[in-house]
């Protein structure tokens, strides 16, 4: 166990903690502002990685693949909300769960009748492979670093919106006072489809970013939703700031718990009893720490002001 | 008078016919495997190699017509349970076959089993079955779990590979293979990562990991669509070139395709052990893999093979009994003798119902056509029985 090791697995944890928050950024303002529970949300992961594949196979450019992707996987974010969801905003979180949950069925069954049944693979541009040596000798992937680059670039985006528009004050008051907002006389339904379609460019952009990695293919979304989950409930629901902190603390521990639980589970187990625990346990730890955080304190770590 | 006896005969007759008229009805075969989900490409490749199969012996067995049921067990041991259920209880099938997955294998053996029918694996070869849990109605026309990674342990040995890095799954077919591989590697094994399955599938940490470990070679065991998104990671974090990769069951024919478009070059040349391959010489094979490129415009892979393996088995042992398939003791006793015509060549079936066979190395290379494949090196095993046939009580 080295520094270096040590180092390359906290990058790897902030990696892994970046593409968490974009997921969980638009997760959170959903369910924050609209109160809708919205399992459909790794769907738009899986459209974003599966559109910007087919934009990439089509144009031979990774940005223009990219750059296309975005307004495509907002299209259908802005298609379903108003063709499926809006009829949810008023059904109880039950009614909610079991809609989107039939959108996962429909988008993984879509996504197989489109596109190849094994899904789509793209290269990885040439500029963007291989490691970069950044100090202290560490090396590490450049596209791993232009993920950190790219996330961190859409959190500052946020933090501007949210904190320095006009639409951000409105988001924010939404997430304080639903009610409150519709009496001021802003525009309901205008202000749920944009920050829907907000939350749907997030998703779908972390699925870009992911697919020269792991593939696009039918029900990718669905691992990682969950995690989105405990994301934004360790962090608070409605809150962006919430997001980002859990995101990264929740990335750490798991990617940090992954390479170094069993070294640990060493010092006090016998061999085969810590290389039988070791990734049980390490795969519980982040839902451990979401139980913590229910216990001491249910609304989060961050939650919006509630007035 | 006369017609009276006569009409008291008429019964008698009645019952003789019913066993012809039982043998002329169609023979109800069901066949498990996963045909949604992101692994219904295997799924797929294996329900394509049934039906040429079934093609190329003219859709009969024994003189009967064959009806091939599939159930789609959704890459999911409860619904590959309750497909059996239906096959079994539902359809009426006279035999069930398939399975892909050694979770799901376990979970549904019971349901055809516990009715009396007999049940053959076209993939999954999870050790219980083999061992402890063997049943007489119990057949595997693939291979055991862990023989294709003890072939694999002692092509390490032979290429003196003196530290280990293993990665893989953790479910039951993944400790199978890294239980396969300690049991013929001689070598230390500087570290092992059981990633959680089947959710896990960035293995940025584990990959760190290995980098740091410096070992002489890694092994990994990822099946489906795990193996193309494990062998770009490899590349991408620069250890294609660096440290050799050894596989089982993670690269084959419908992998293969998608990482030559991809232009995943550091696939070439890699190491891997099978009990067959696309270029194995008998008579059969050239037909089964001319006729599937033909189809389907690509290699068959093994999953394919194994399937359209059992449809011959089965094909032989419902010859022997003449078609009445519902013979139980007769069907198990010609399924021991497994004489019939395999694309793997001769082979024998073992006391615990899974075959005796060799194990062959394998590397990836490029065809005369250019298409990425998978061709036949030395024989690493021959006519190995599995480790857990001397649990078997049979």
């Amino acid at each position: 166990m080295n520094l270096v090791l040590i180092a390359e697995q906290t990058l790897n944890g902030l990696q892994f903690g970046i593409l968490l928050f974009l997921l969980a950024a638009g997760l959170t303002l959903v369910f924050g502002i609209m109160d809708l529970v919205n399992l459909a949300h790794g769907s738009f992961y899986m459209m974003g990685a599966f559109l910007f594949a087919t934009f990439y196979t089509l144009t031979g450019s990774f940005f223009l693949g990219i750059a296309l992707g975005i307004p495509a996987t907002l299209a259908v974010g802005v298609v379903t909300e108003v063709l499926a969801l809006r009829p949810l905003y008023a059904r109880n979180h039950l009614d909610q769960v079991l809609a989107t949950f039939g959108l996962i069925l429909f988008f993984n069954q879509l996504v197989q009748v489109i596109w190849p049944l094994d899904g789509m693979s793209v290269p990885m541009p040439a500029y963007l492979d291989g490691a970069v040596r950044i100090g202290f000798g560490i090396e590490y992937p450049v596209y791993r670093i232009m993920i950190i680059g790219s996330g961190l670039a859409v959190a500052a985006g946020l933090y501007f919106l949210v904190q320095r528009t006009r639409l951000g004050m409105v988001i924010r008051a939404g997430a304080s006072n639903r009610t409150m907002v519709g009496a001021l006389g802003v525009d309901i339904k205008l202000l749920f489809t944009l920050v829907f379609g907000l939350g749907a460019v997030l998703a779908g952009f972390a699925g870009m970013l992911m697919t020269p990695i792991l593939s696009a293919t039918s029900g990718m979304g669905e691992q990682i939703l969950i995690l989105a989950f405990v994301v934004i409930v360790i962090g608070g629901i409605g809150s962006i700031r919430g997001a980002f902190i859990a995101a990264i603390i929740t990335g750490l521990i798991d990617t940090l718990g992954r390479s170094f639980l069993d070294v640990l589970l060493l010092a006090v187990l016998p061999a085969n009893a810590a290389e039988a625990a070791g990734p049980a346990l390490s795969s519980m730890l982040i839902y451990i720490l979401m139980v913590a955080v229910l216990f001491f304190r249910p609304q989060g770590l961050f939650p919006p002001k509630v007035r | 008078m006369i017609m009276k006896r006569f009409l008291g005969l008429l019964p008698a007759f009645a019952l003789a016919a019913l066993p012809t008229a039982a043998m002329a009805e169609p023979i109800k075969i069901g066949f498990v495997t996963t045909l949604t989900t992101g692994a219904a490409v295997i799924g797929k490749d294996q329900q394509n190699a049934v039906e040429l199969a079934l093609d190329h012996m003219g859709r009969k067995m024994g003189g009967r017509d064959v009806i091939i049921v599939y159930g789609d067990d959704e890459f999911n041991p409860q619904k590959g349970k309750q497909k059996t259920e239906k096959l079994v209880k539902r359809d009426n099938v006279d035999i069930v076959a398939g399975y892909i997955w050694s979770h799901v294998l376990l979970a549904s053996k019971a349901t055809v089993l516990d009715a009396g029918k007999i049940l053959i694996s076209a993939n999954a070869g999870p050790s219980p079955l083999a061992g402890k849990s063997c049943h007489k109605n119990f057949f595997n026309i693939s291979w055991q779990n862990d023989q294709t990674p003890m072939a694999l342990g002692e092509v390490l040995n032979r290429k003196g590979v003196k530290s280990l890095y293993i990665m893989a799954p953790n479910y039951a077919a993944g400790k199978n293979m890294v239980a396969g591989v300690e049991r013929t590697f001689k070598g230390e094994i500087v570290g092992k990562d059981m990633t959680k399955w089947p959710t896990q599938i960035d293995w940025a940490a584990e990959m760190t990991k290995a980098k740091a470990a410096k070992p002489d070679a890694v092994f990994t065991f990822y099946p489906g669509k795990h193996g193309p998104a494990f062998i770009k990671q490899y590349q991408q974090a620069g250890l294609t070139g660096k440290i050799p990769l050894y596989t089982v069951y993670t690269i084959d024919s419908i992998g293969l395709p998608r990482m030559q478009k991809a232009g995943l070059k550091g696939v070439l040349g890699t190491f891997m052990t099978q009990f067959w391959a696309p270029d194995m010489d008998n008579a059969q094979n050239h037909r089964f893999v001319a006729d599937f490129k033909q189809r389907h415009g690509r290699y068959p892979s093994f999953y394919a093979a194994q399937a359209y393996d059992s449809m011959f088995f089965i094909k032989a042992a419902v010859d022997e009994v003449k078609g009445n398939i519902a013979d139980t003791d007769g069907m198990r006793a010609a399924l021991e003798k497994a004489d019939f015509p395999s694309i793997r060549g001769a082979f024998t079936m073992g006391k615990n119902h899974f075959p005796v066979q060799n194990f062959y190395l394998r590397e990836v290379v490029t065809d005369a056509d250019g298409n990425w494949t998978t061709a036949l090196r030395e024989a690493v095993l021959t006519n190995h029985v599995d480790p857990y046939a001397k649990d078997c009580k049979m």
